[in-house]
C-alpha cells in the first residue's frame, strides 16, 4: 500500500459521516447519545433522521440498557458517548443486558486514551479494550484514520451482534484510501518487509509509519499490519507474518495489561514463541496535557516504536 | 368476572405455587419467596391481559404484548408461568438451576429458552431494557404493550430512576411498569435496609401514572392491570405500585424475609404442598 497523507482529521467524524450514510441506507439503524451529540459528531444524523435519534441525557446506564431493547424489534442501535462512559461506567450494563444477552447493540466510543488530552486522567480511559475483549461474543474495533472509522463504522451495521468501536478526539494523519474495503477481523497489510512484524491499532498506526520510515532509512525491513479489530484477531495475518520476520512490535493506545499486543502475545505465546516489545501505557493513569506531549511523556510516540524495534531485534 | 374464571385462575395460581415450592426443594437452590408473591400477577399477565404467542417463539414480538422481568431472582414463577403457558415443556422445570439446563438460575436468552428476551438477575437494568422495547414499538407502528415487574429492593438501584426519568420525559405511554412492594429485600425489612420513602409520591414527582393494588388477589390485580391498559397512550408511563406478600400460600415462609433466597427441606416441601392443592398436575 502507498502511504500518501490525504487530509487531516479527527477519527470520530468519520463515525458521525458513516452513521449519516448508514441513515440514509438503513431504516433499521437508530441511534443514542448521552449528552455528547456534538463530540461524537451525531449532529447531522439527529437533524436529519430526528425520530431516529434518542437523547438519554447524562446517564449512560439507561441509554446502554436501552439500546439493547430497541435491538427487540428489529433496530440495530448505535450509542455514541467516551469511551471512558460506554465501557467502565456501564459495564455491568453491557455485560449483562448486551454481551450475555446477545444483543445487536454497536457501543461507539469516543475520546479514547491520552489523546483526548487536556480532560487528563477522569476521562482517558486506557483500559476500554481490555474490558470489551474480555466479553464473550463482542467484536472489538479501533480504527486509525478518518477514512477507515468512516468504513468500519459502516460495516458494523451489516455484522449481527455486539460491537465496541473506538476512535478518538484529534484530528490525525488520514492515509487509508477511501475505496479500502474495512473487513472486520482482517489484518490490513500497510508495508511489507522480512525483518520484524509491526503490529499497530487506532491512532498508533500514523506513528508506526512515521517510525517505519526511520527505520527503513536505517536498512531495517518493517512489515507493519494494522490490527483495527483486535477481537476477533486475525490470527492467519499475524502467524504469517512472524513466520517470516520473527520478532514483534506492538502499538496502541492502551494500558499494556488487556490491549491488543497482550492478545498477539496469547496468540503467539500458544502457537509460535516469539520475542515481542509492547509500545503501550505501562500501568499508569494519564494527566492533562497536549496530546503529542502526553503521547511522548507515555511512550506512545513513532520514537518509542523505533526504540522497541532496535530492542526486539537483538533478541531475535 | 364469573366465578369459574376466578376458580380457574386461582387453580392455575396453585399449581404454580407446588412448581416454585418443588423446583427450589429439587436443587435445593433458589428464591421461592418473591416468586410465591409475585403467583397471582404472572397469572394474570400471561393468562388473562397480555396478547402474546408462545408458539413459535418470536424474540422481536412484533405485533405481541411484551413482558421483560428485571428482578430475575423470581425465576421459579416466571419459568413455571412460561411453562404452562406453552413456551416449553413442564417437563424442563426439573432442570430449574441443573447443569446443561435452559433454566439458569436467574433468567437469560443465552441458552435459547422461549419467552425470556433479555437476561436479568444483576438488578436495575430491566426497566431500561423496557422502554427500548417500548420506543421500538413505537417506532415499527406495533400498539402492543411492553410490560415490566421490579422489586421493591430492586428501586434502590440508581440505573431504575434514570430510566423512570427517561420515561416521564419522552412521553413512552406504552409501557406499564409493575412494582412488587413487598416491603422485604436479602437483609431485612425495605425500610430498615434503605427505605424509599414515599413510593408513590417519588414516582408521581417524576411524572408516573400511578395505580396501586394488592397484589395477591386475582381480580384485583386484573381489574388493575385492565385500568392501566386503559391509561396507555395518554403521554404517560404507568406504574402500579402491587402490595404483595412475600411467600403468599405458603403460611410459614410468610412475614418474614427469610425465605427470600432460601430453599424448603423435604419435611418443609411436604407441609407447603399440603397448603397447596394440586390442580393440574405436577411435572
Amino acid at each position: 500500500m502507498e502511504i500518501k497523507v490525504l487530509g487531516n482529521k479527527d477519527t470520530r467524524s468519520g463515525f458521525g459521516d458513516g452513521l449519516t450514510y448508514l441513515g440514509e441506507t438503513n431504516p433499521n439503524v437508530v441511534a443514542l447519545c448521552a449528552d455528547l451529540t456534538g463530540s461524537l459528531k451525531m449532529g447531522d444524523f439527529k437533524s436529519k433522521f430526528p425520530d431516529r435519534f434518542f437523547q438519554a441525557g447524562i446517564a449512560e446506564a439507561n441509554m446502554v440498557g436501552m439500546a439493547a431493547g430497541l435491538t427487540i424489534g428489529g433496530k440495530i442501535p448505535f450509542t455514541g458517548t467516551f469511551a471512558n462512559f460506554s465501557t467502565s461506567r456501564v459495564y455491568d450494563q453491557v455485560r449483562q443486558s448486551i454481551a450475555y444477552s446477545g444483543k445487536n447493540v454497536k457501543l461507539c466510543a469516543s475520546h479514547a486514551g491520552l489523546t483526548l488530552g487536556e480532560d487528563g486522567a477522569t476521562h482517558q480511559v486506557l483500559e476500554d479494550i481490555g474490558m470489551m475483549k474480555m466479553l464473550p461474543g463482542m467484536t472489538v474495533i479501533n480504527p486509525c484514520d478518518y477514512n477507515q472509522t468512516k468504513a468500519a463504522t459502516i460495516a458494523i451495521a451489516d455484522h449481527n451482534g455486539p460491537v465496541y468501536l473506538r476512535f478518538g478526539r484529534p484530528k490525525v494523519p488520514i492515509f487509508i484510501p477511501e475505496n479500502t474495503p474495512f473487513e472486520i477481523g482482517k489484518g490490513l497489510l500497510i508495508q511489507e518487509g522480512t525483518d520484524v512484524s509491526i503490529f499497530a491499532t487506532g491512532h498508533l498506526v500514523w506513528e508506526a509509519v512515521e517510525a517505519a520510515k526511520v527505520l527503513n532509512e536505517q536498512g531495517i525491513s518493517v512489515e507493519l499490519i494494522n490490527i483495527h479489530t483486535i477481537k476477533p484477531l486475525d490470527e492467519k495475518c499475524i502467524l504469517s507474518s512472524v513466520a517470516k520476520t520473527k520478532c514483534v512490535v506492538t502499538a496502541e493506545e492502551h494500558q499494556v495489561a488487556g490491549g491488543m499486543g497482550e492478545s498477539i502475545a496469547q496468540l503467539l505465546a500458544l502457537k509460535n514463541p516469539t520475542p515481542i516489545e509492547f509500545v503501550a501505557v505501562d500501568d499508569k493513569f494519564g494527566e492533562s496535557g497536549k496530546p503529542l506531549d502526553l503521547m511522548k511523556k507515555y511512550g506512545l510516540h513513532s520514537s518509542n516504536i523505533i526504540e522497541a524495534t532496535h530492542r526486539v531485534l537483538k533478541r531475535k | 368476572m364469573h366465578i369459574d374464571k376466578i376458580n380457574q385462575l386461582n387453580s392455575f395460581c396453585s399449581q404454580v405455587r407446588r412448581d416454585i415450592v418443588r423446583m427450589v426443594h429439587a436443587q435445593n437452590s433458589g428464591h421461592p419467596g418473591g416468586s410465591l408473591g409475585c403467583v397471582e400477577f404472572f397469572t394474570a399477565l400471561y393468562k388473562e391481559i397480555m396478547t402474546h404467542s408462545p408458539t413459535p417463539f418470536s424474540m422481536d414480538g412484533h405485533n405481541e404484548d411484551l413482558f421483560f422481568l428485571s428482578n430475575g431472582h423470581i425465576s421459579p414463577v416466571f419459568y413455571s408461568t412460561l411453562s404452562r403457558s406453552g413456551y416449553f415443556s413442564i417437563d424442563e422445570l426439573k432442570t430449574f438451576r441443573m447443569i446443561d439446563s435452559r433454566l439458569q438460575g436467574h433468567p437469560t436468552t443465552h441458552e435459547g429458552l422461549p419467552g425470556v428476551r433479555v437476561a436479568s438477575g444483576s438488578l436495575g437494568q430491566g426497566l431500561s431494557v423496557a422502554i427500548g422495547a417500548a420506543l421500538a414499538k413505537k417506532s415499527n407502528k406495533d400498539k402492543c404493550l411492553v410490560y415490566t415487574l421490579h422489586g421493591d429492593g430492586e428501586l434502590q438501584e440508581g440505573q431504575i430512576w434514570e430510566a423512570v426519568l427517561f420515561a416521564a420525559a419522552n412521553k413512552v405511554d406504552n409501557i406499564i411498569a409493575t412494582v412488587d412492594y413487598n416491603g422485604r429485600q436479602i437483609d431485612g425489612d425495605v425500610d430498615d435496609v434503605l427505605s424509599l420513602g414515599n413510593l408513590k409520591a417519588k414516582w408521581e414527582a417524576f411524572g408516573w401514572c400511578v395505580l396501586e393494588s394488592n397484589g395477591n388477589d386475582i381480580v384485583e390485580v386484573i381489574e388493575t392491570l385492565n385500568k392501566a391498559k386503559e391509561l396507555t397512550g395518554k403521554q404517560q408511563p404507568i406504574v402500579i405500585i402491587m402490595k404483595t406478600e412475600m411467600g403468599f400460600g405458603v403460611d410459614y415462609m410468610m412475614g418474614s424475609h427469610k425465605w427470600h433466597g432460601v430453599a424448603p427441606n423435604d419435611e418443609q416441601l411436604e407441609i407447603a404442598l399440603n397448603q397447596l392443592p394440586e390442580t393440574l398436575g405436577d411435572y
